[in-house]
């Protein structure tokens, strides 16, 4: 049976240093704000779930982390994966949900509707994966905040229509707040709620500019 | 029970390890914010590094290159203890030189050579609460940074000066990050606080004991608390290392007799090592080279 | 130059060689089994499997020779191990009630249904040494050496009037808790505090239980039962649709009773501190029971006036394995902060110094 089969496979097949490797890239990129990192590791996931969003799922989701899915992620055989695969019970209610995931093209709540954490616990927030087309060619945004030195620019192609209105809101709540992780193909871009965004009256555009990526350090070969 | 020996790469089990990635990733999105994780027990005691060693046991790799100090140097009997620890359950490569490796591990001391993009720096804490010795309770305590008041931290340093004419905290002094949570920079001594400030390097702080993580990403703002009329200084030693000849670095005092005599060395052994490898000498090396020259003239 | 020497590699395995050689001893000796020491060292097998939380006499036994007999070590040890173990499910609730008892007091009742079966305890006898042991002299058979068997609980007697309040019972909807699993918080719910005593250190719960007894948060306790038996642990395989067994182990159970004399909105009656630790023991138990009751203070509106009855105390520091790793961290260098000390020490002298002299001159040219 195919649904069967799209269940059980596109796990990581090296589990333990896939999903090393993956994380690494999270932290960097949520470290700095607007760096673009494609994962050395992606998952199969059913679709429409896409390939780093599967590894996303794969290295952080697990029994103690609930997760909220989009209405036709939720159709999907995407339920059934995750479950299999991370053990992460799938809710319905966002503000419950430690992750969620958007489909590409998929409609994006208000962010306040998912968990924003508390006063005292900030970090019991919601973080929160929204794929999108692409790291390049939409409206120019100015980043700025910790992680990022001075200013970066990212523009997206494929953010909903209220981004930066539910952005700026979700800012102005810190330290709550949900975070972000975007994703595109094999690549991911996380925006912590630290980051500051502005749009970038003076950009024409900066579709074709290519967006910064990592510089990891030279790696010793084993 | 022969297969009691079977533990997973990095020592921790992979359930252990998302749930302090998670952590993680959540102090770096709320910079300065303790965030609470279930800590485990390690196979080194609690007080020994055991928050830093869960920090780096879950961000560590294959192609990781790792450094462990304490006190600023690489061997120190725990430094040495926690590097042999993940060149067994990781096989890690491992460095004395700060500039050849991705993670530090660190117990009091930020190097001296600044940091670079690419590296993570990871403390070990003990008492992770700045508030903890003004107020010991943790209800109260979480109240305080949830409603940013740190009114009580002012009043123990203003007392500092009243009674001593100057803020008496010399290490673990307390800094604001990027101007919302007052955090406890590990005790360091306060001479490395300023290389906090917009580091171009990841820094982690893992505290096992009392169960929080807490971060500063790159380029985020590290403020040492202190008061107009009272503007924060760090320590000035008036000799350069004996060593090394190195001056605007922290000094280990080491006493050389029982007559008094002392030197003053860098507390940063690699940097002494790499100063004096590029042929700079201190005072004490500096004779014994000479006569050598001497000698072989 | 202590620290700073190179060879800290060598000095430690040298120092590791030597406690390996102090902890075989003499050679000529044979060395101590596993078996042995599970045999014969029960108890200590037992506290080490109670405050390390993992029921295992094998590994615990290897553990508290591995640590010489040092007991904080041998838990600390058999916890570094149990912390990597995979978590494949949580068991079902022991029910104690079924227990095969195998030593069963009660102190509210002279005679109950069962009766009062002393077991193998260390009570009535005087605390002589025994010189039989030296010379190894056979030991009689006991006289009865059944599985042992089921007794009714002695706060059921009192249940039935209603003179006590109920066995406890988590608000409706309430996930339970580990804190081996999630951060602790405060104020803690009581699933967690039992959790957090059953791992707490015996000595330390031994003093509180202690202090509540002279006055420092006085509950006013008597042993209903205390009860020592197998039970039997079970899990839950939703995919099989019933419980398996995973086998039996052995339990110290402690229910105390304890005077209350009613509130607005309930009437006057017992109240319960309860106790349940891995293996025999009853001092374990018994303490853990009457802090317990001690830390129930919100349940009851009692006014927090002791330190058995502060639960952010009482929690934070019940631990021996963090207690003992942060004190004795206290022996690693810590030259650095100590030089920033120094150099504040001897500036404040300096300051102190000069204005001593200054003082002194100001007098001189007072006087003149």
């Amino acid at each position: 049976m195919a649904a069967q089969s799209q269940i059980y496979a596109g796990a990581f097949a090296d589990p333990v240093f896939q999903a090393q490797s993956v994380f690494r890239a999270l932290m960097d990129c949520f470290a700095r704000p607007g760096t673009v990192a494609s994962l050395a590791a992606l998952a199969s996931p059913p679709s429409p779930l896409g390939k780093a969003s599967g590894a996303v799922a794969l290295t952080l989701c697990d029994h103690d982390t609930p997760v909220w899915l989009s209405p036709a992620l939720a159709k999907s055989a995407v339920p059934q994966w995750i479950a299999f695969h991370t053990g992460a019970p799938v809710t319905e209610t966002k503000d419950d949900a430690r992750f969620a995931f958007i489909e590409r093209g998929g409609a994006v709540p208000s962010f306040d509707q998912f968990a924003l954490g508390t006063q005292e616990y900030p970090d019991r927030s919601t973080t929160l994966v929204i794929e999108v087309e692409a790291f390049t060619g939409g409206q120019p945004l100015i980043a700025k905040g910790p992680g990022i030195k001075d200013e970066t620019i990212i523009a997206p192609t494929g953010l909903p229509d209220l981004f930066l209105e539910f952005w700026t809101a979700n800012r102005a709540i810190f330290p709550r707040g949900i975070d972000l992780l975007l994703a595109a193909g094999d690549a991911v871009l996380c925006l912590p709620r630290t980051t500051k965004l502005s749009l970038d009256e003076n950009a024409r555009d900066t579709g074709g500019k290519p967006p910064h990526t990592f510089p990891y350090p030279a790696r010793k070969e084993a | 029970m022969n297969d009691l020996a079977t533990y997973n790469f990095a020592y921790l089990d992979e359930q252990t390890k998302r749930m302090i990635r998670r952590a993680i990733l959540k102090a770096v999105a709320i910079p300065g914010y303790q965030v609470p994780f279930a800590s485990r027990e390690m196979p080194m005691p609690y007080g020994w590094g055991t928050g830093g060693v869960q920090v780096t046991a879950s961000i560590l790799g294959p192609n990781d290159v790792l450094k462990v100090i304490d006190q600023g140097a690489d061997d120190t009997t725990n430094a040495v203890s926690i590097r042999a620890f993940f060149q067994k359950v990781a096989d890690v490569a491992v460095t004395t030189k700060t500039k050849d490796a991705t993670i530090i591990q660190t117990r009091h001391r930020i190097p001296e050579e600044t940091l670079k993009e690419g590296q993570t720096l990871v403390y070990q804490v003990p008492i992770p609460e700045p508030l903890r010795f003004l107020e010991p309770r943790e209800t109260e305590t979480r109240k305080m940074h949830a409603l940013e008041e740190y009114g009580l931290m002012h009043v123990k340093l203003y007392e500092d000066i009243a009674r001593n004419g100057h803020i008496a905290t010399t290490y673990a002094y307390p800094v604001k990050v990027e101007g919302r949570y007052v955090m406890d920079p590990s005790p360091t001594p306060k001479f490395d606080n300023p290389k906090m400030h917009m580091s171009e390097a990841l820094q982690l702080f893992g505290a096992g004991r009392e169960k929080r993580i807490y971060a500063v990403p790159p380029y985020t703002e590290v403020v040492s608390l202190d008061f107009e009329d009272h503007p924060f200084e760090i320590q000035q030693f008036d000799k350069p290392c004996a060593l090394c000849g190195a001056e605007n670095v922290y000094l280990d005092e080491v006493v050389l007799d029982d007559k008094g005599g002392r030197m003053f060395v860098c507390s940063d052994t690699d940097h002494c090592e790499d100063r004096r490898a590029h042929g700079h000498a201190g005072q004490m090396l500096a004779r014994p080279t000479q006569e050598s020259q001497e000698a072989a003239e | 130059m202590y620290v700073a020497v190179k060879g800290g590699e060598a000095a430690i395995a040298n120092a590791h060689r030597l406690l390996a050689d102090r902890r075989r001893g003499d050679r000529s000796l044979p060395s101590i089994t596993i078996e042995q020491v599970v045999e014969q060292l029960g108890l200590a097998v037992d506290r080490v499997m109670a405050e390390a939380s993992l029921y295992d006499p094998a590994l615990a036994a290897l553990a508290v020779r591995q640590a010489r007999g040092d007991m904080i070590e041998a838990i600390f040890i058999l916890r570094a191990y149990r912390t990597t173990l995979p978590r494949f499910g949580y068991s079902e609730p022991v029910d104690t009630a079924t227990m095969k008892v195998e030593r069963r007091v009660s102190a509210t009742y002279k005679d109950l249904p069962g009766g009062q079966l002393l077991g193998p305890t260390f009570d009535y006898t005087h605390r002589l040494l025994d010189p039989s042991l030296i010379a190894d002299e056979a030991v009689a058979e006991p006289a009865a050496k059944e599985p042992g068997e089921h007794v009714m609980r002695v706060s059921d007697i009192l249940d039935g009037e209603g003179l006590i309040e109920g066995d406890g019972r988590m608000p409706e909807g309430h996930v339970m808790g580990d804190l081996t699993r999630e951060p602790m918080e405060f104020p803690m719910a009581r699933d967690l505090r039992l959790q957090a005593l059953a791992r707490g250190d015996e000595g330390f719960l031994l003093a509180l239980a202690y202090s509540t007894q002279r006055g420092y948060g006085r509950t006013h306790p008597f042993v209903g039962e205390v009860r020592i038996g197998e039970v039997e642990v079970e899990l839950d395989l939703p995919e099989l649709g019933f419980a398996v067994s995973l086998g039996l182990i052995r339990v110290t159970e402690c229910q105390m009773v304890n005077q209350f004399k009613g509130s607005a909105k309930q009437p006057p009656q017992f109240t319960r501190g309860y106790g349940l630790v891995f293996g025999q023991s009853e001092r374990k138990a018994m303490s853990m029971s009457l802090v317990d009751r001690a830390l129930r203070t919100d349940e009851f509106s009692e006014d927090i006036v002791a330190p058995a009855q502060d639960q952010e105390f009482v929690i934070s520091h019940a631990d021996n394995v963090q207690a003992t790793g942060f004190v004795e961290h206290l022996k690693l260098p810590h030259y650095v902060d100590f030089q920033a000390e120094l150099d504040l020490v001897r500036r404040m002298r300096r300051e102190y110094e000069a204005a001593r002299a200054g003082g002194e001159d100001g007098m001189k040219e007072a006087a003149e």
